[in-house]
């Protein structure tokens, strides 16, 4: 469909949802919102000016012995519900979208369970630990395997991760590869696979998600790259791991891969005009700040793609939002616990 | 002066040399423990130092070490504490215990060695995706919280047990001091006591006997004198004819 003319027919399948999804967005928490949080002394405060908010229903049962733990779960449950409502109501296109984003968690889900029946923890507690959103009816059978032949051959056949597996991933890798490495190329198949979709869906969609999933993907070989520093992983091993788009896919991947430390690394950032703001708001040599701002950058682009109306990129956004909320509001229910109100506002990212 | 706190002894001459040296061998280790006590408070106090010092520096690398466990949760999402779990296969540090020997008490010392084999290519490459490095300074900071751990409870040991032997060591010396000694002295004042109340009675009874002769001899001298004056010329009587007791000592 050409660019532009979706207003037409959009609004038939989907407006509904996006409704939903913008009235969602209205319910973050906003830095009046933070502000408070900010000053709670004990959990309990936190768990009184969360009521205030969306959160309420959530949090009106929750156990006396308050803990961080049980904050997060019943604000991720908050989004779970909401995203299920929406993946119900969803028609077949913007279906397939949702379920597409939710692929990432369900990959860290796998890769749990698989490094959990090799070391043959319990399955029942196994499951407990997985990603809500990430979950899928074959999650349970994933434990039944004993090998990871007989895993690959027999589970991840008919999970929508199966083009992935057999994409790259042989099932010896599957033994002896570190499970680092097989997360990362999962995650690379995935977001290549989700920018050809995002491409099909095609009008402002694409454009909208190909920024995003741009910087996902640019975030995603920075991380690899800092993070394999002086680890025993090879230039073309750490090459393998970049995905295949993004602005810095072809010249940028070459330079990353071969950075020895954070400068060149940083020399091959700035290169690419739209992550220059991030690293000049960081001092020299000091990467400790590199997460949180690319939080902020994820959040900014989020946010912007608000502006823009009939397109799919509302629900990622809002997703992503909504996930860099609870981890707000798990670093300041893990501050004011541990009482290191000093560093409360080092973790928190404020999205309006 | 010589009060019932003395030992029932006989009073002779023997038993006062056994109680000499069992005296002098009091005295010297009552010297000897002195020392071993003293060594022991200065080690004592030196260790209280370095327990006070260790424990402030606990309370500070804990609050950090579980701050950075905030960042690395952050930084990496919650779910990367399982991932850890399960790739954990055997612990990377160890510590050891050994014996060490501080003014002749025993102390457990405890020495932690890093274990740092094969997992750690492993572990290397957690939070790959994002996060590594925050996951990094976490298991930094952890190690060195560790390493303090051990070296707390290598002083708390030894605190405990110098305190006993502490106690040990001068109740000793006090015992010595305060009983021992004293009853040793008097037993042997006693003893000279007696010894000297013995010589006198000796004495008395030899200046008896002494007295004794002398009456005799006065007395033989008379008999001598007056069969001078009365005989002018009779027989002298022979002195073989008089009877002496025999002397026994």
């Amino acid at each position: 469909m050409g660019y532009g003319f979706e207003a037409l027919t959009y609004n038939i399948k989907d407006g509904y949802l996006e409704g939903i999804v913008r009235g969602h967005k209205t319910g973050l928490l906003t830095a009046a919102d933070y502000n408070n949080l900010c000053q709670c002394e004990t959990l309990d405060d936190i768990k009184l000016n969360l009521t205030a908010t969306d959160y309420g229903e959530y949090l009106k049962d929750v156990p006396a012995t308050l803990n961080t733990s049980t904050i997060v779960e019943r604000c991720t449950q908050k989004l779970v519900d909401d995203w299920s409502h929406m993946r119900a109501h969803a028609d077949e296109q913007l279906g397939t979208f949702l379920d597409y984003c939710t692929y990432g968690h369900m990959i860290d889900n796998v890769v749990l369970i698989v490094t959990g029946t090799m070391h043959d923890r319990d399955h029942t507690e196994l499951l407990e630990k997985c990603h809500p959103l990430g979950m899928f009816d074959s999650i349970a059978t994933l434990a039944v395997a004993t090998s990871m032949r007989e895993l690959y051959r027999l589970v991840l056949i008919d999970t929508p991760l199966a083009p992935y597996f057999s994409m790259n991933l042989t099932s010896e890798d599957l033994d002896e590869m570190n499970v680092e490495i097989m997360r990362n190329t999962l995650y690379k198949a995935y977001l290549d696979d989700f920018a050809q979709v995002c491409q099909k869906i095609g009008g402002s969609t694409a454009e909208v998600m190909g920024d995003m999933l741009a910087f996902e993907a640019d975030r995603r070989a920075l991380n690899i790259t800092l993070n394999s520093i002086g680890t025993e992983l090879t230039f073309d091993d750490r090459r393998k791991l970049y995905s295949n788009f993004g602005l810095l896919y072809p010249h940028g991947h070459q330079e990353l891969s071969m950075a020895e430390d954070f400068e060149q690394v940083r020399a091959a950032m700035e290169k690419c005009p739209a992550y220059i703001p991030i690293f000049s708001r960081m001092s020299y040599g000091e990467s400790q700040m590199l997460d949180k701002l690319l939080y902020e950058e994820e959040v900014r682009r989020s946010v912007l793609t608000f502006e823009q109306q009939f397109h799919y990129g509302v629900f990622y956004a809002y997703m992503k939002l909504r996930e860099q909320e609870i981890r707000n509001i798990m670093w300041i229910a893990e501050c004011v616990s541990q009482d290191q109100k000093s560093r409360i506002h080092d973790g928190i990212v404020f999205v309006f | 002066m010589s009060t019932q706190n003395r030992y029932p002894v006989v009073p002779t001459v023997t038993v006062l040399a056994v109680m000499k040296v069992r005296l002098q061998g009091a005295t010297k280790g009552h010297a000897l423990l002195k020392k071993k006590a003293d060594a022991l408070t200065v080690r004592f106090r030196a260790i209280l130092r370095q327990i006070i010092e260790a424990k402030e520096a606990m309370g500070q690398t804990m609050r950090e070490s579980f701050f950075t466990l905030i960042e690395a949760r952050y930084a990496a999402g919650d779910s990367i504490r399982h991932t850890v779990f399960d790739n954990v296969e055997q612990a990377s540090i160890k510590v050891y215990a050994q014996q060490d020997n501080v003014a002749g008490v025993k102390i457990p010392k405890f020495e932690h060695v890093k274990v740092g084999t094969g997992t750690d290519l492993k572990m290397d490459l957690t939070g790959l995706g994002s996060g590594g490095q925050k996951i990094q300074n976490c298991r930094k900071s952890f190690t060195g919280a560790v390493e303090l751990l051990v070296e707390l409870a290598n002083l708390q040991t030894a605190f405990i047990t110098l305190d006993e032997a502490l106690k040990v060591t001068n109740r000793r010396v006090n015992a010595l001091e305060n009983v021992v000694k004293p009853r040793l002295e008097n037993t042997i004042a006693y003893i000279k006591g007696e010894l000297d109340e013995l010589e006198r009675e000796e004495f008395f009874r030899l200046k008896k006997i002494q007295g004794k002769k002398q009456r005799d001899l006065e007395k033989i001298e008379k008999q001598k004198a007056e069969a001078m004056s009365a005989g002018g010329n009779a027989k002298v009587p022979s002195l073989l004819a008089v009877e002496d007791p025999d002397i026994v000592f």
